[in-house]
């Protein structure tokens, strides 16, 4: 072999074996990289116990209730499989409403009811203008128009 | 047309070469982003759900992108450079660096701003987040280990190695919003979809190649710089600089 064969070899021979090494810690800690649990997750009992962790998904539609403190507030989270009752007491993002993403960071106690210490607004992919996403609506026939200017 | 493309690899070739080849870059890369932010930030309508907000997209996915790319580049040019053992792909390494810096905390600055009205929050420690810091870091600790060793050809070899190992990195930055659930959310375009109205992924694309061609043409500019730098014992240099007298 020419010693530039050799330098090559030697440097995919690495790169390969450092992307299986990779490959292999990256699965190892596949479950320490979640940034939060679904509901379904929680029915399912993955979810750590009496430690805070962040809890993912929708909120509900029609399952938002305001207290009469306007700070504290009341929703389920729904993966559409699942839901899990959620208190929050404090200043909510901008994005959030109703059948919005959202993510919870907070405790769940023994019966299954989520206070949250924090709310964030986990907003999806898609952009478009105001009047597409109404068009869009009222193709869809689902709600009027003018309900889709929530922001 | 037969052109003898390794007579480009040697540094003093190359030098005039990457001074013709500026302009063509430059220019368009200016134009492109005057067009890119007037049609992004005033002309396109807003988001039906951000707001006014998402016109950060316009900078931050293409600041994203282009610290990606030029990551991949770094550690191509230190591959090529460590297997051929030529000057001018080792140069060409150190030159991309602290563009892609530049444009991983632009991402980063951005993606903080934009963070805070949507999320709700500047930082949170998910995946693409995290792994986009450590890009960061990859980018300085790739130029301070150049800096740090005194002989070219030997701090070539070692921040040349970084390079190819934080290359792994890239794929991993890219594809955590579908390995895992970040708060970040999901690619807007990919090379078989697109979730944003075609007006906005044009001007988009427009600001991504913009980015494109501005690093093209800074990265030549400071290749020059490099060769200039580590041949200045060289004769040509030597003739250049009577020349210029």
């Amino acid at each position: 072999m020419k010693p530039r064969q050799k330098r090559m070899t030697i440097i995919l021979g690495g790169l390969a074996g450092l992307g299986i090494v990779i490959a292999l810690v990256l699965n190892a800690f596949q479950g320490n990289l979640v940034f939060f649990f679904s509901p379904s997750q929680i029915a399912a009992n993955e979810a750590p116990e009496g430690r805070s962790f962040r809890l993912g998904g929708l909120v509900e539609e029609g399952s938002l209730r305001r207290e009469d403190d306007g700070l504290t507030v009341h929703f389920y989270v729904t993966d559409t499989a699942q839901r899990v009752p959620v208190t929050y007491t404090g200043i909510l993002p901008d994005l959030f409403t109703e059948g919005q993403g959202v993510v919870a960071q907070g405790k769940l106690d023994g019966s299954g009811h989520f206070t949250a210490s924090e709310v964030l607004a986990k907003h999806d992919e898609t952009y478009m203008a105001p009047e597409v996403a109404e068009a869009l609506e009222l193709a869809k026939g689902e709600m009027p128009a003018s309900s889709s200017l929530v922001q | 047309m037969n052109i003898n493309w390794f007579k480009y690899a040697s540094p003093a070739s190359f030098y005039p070469l990457a001074g013709k080849m500026i302009p063509w870059f430059a220019v368009p890369a200016v134009i492109l982003a005057v067009i890119g932010l007037i049609m992004g930030l005033f002309i396109l309508p807003p988001d039906f759900k951000q707001g006014e907000s998402y016109r950060i997209i316009f900078i931050h996915v293409p600041a994203a992108w282009m610290s990606m790319v030029i990551y991949l580049a770094m550690a191509f040019w230190a591959i090529i450079g460590m297997v051929w053992n030529s000057r001018l792909s080792s140069m060409m390494a150190t030159a991309l660096a602290p563009t892609g810096a530049i444009f991983c905390f632009l991402a980063l600055w951005t993606g903080a701003l934009w963070g805070k009205p949507t999320w709700g929050t500047y930082w949170v420690w998910d995946a693409r987040l995290t792994t986009q810091l450590i890009l960061l870091f990859m980018y300085f600790g790739y130029m301070a280990l150049h800096a740090a060793i005194e002989d070219p050809r030997r701090a070539a070899r070692a921040s040349g190695l970084l390079a190819v190992v934080g290359a792994f990195n890239v794929p991993i930055i890219y594809f955590s919003v579908q390995w895992w659930n970040t708060l970040h959310q999901g690619a807007s375009i990919t090379p078989t979809k697109s979730e944003m109205a075609a007006s906005m992924a044009s001007v988009m694309l427009i600001m991504a190649i913009a980015a494109w061609l501005y690093s093209i043409a800074v990265t030549l500019k400071r290749v020059r710089c490099e060769i200039l730098d580590r041949e200045r014992h060289a004769a040509w240099v030597a003739e250049l600089s009577t020349e210029a007298k």
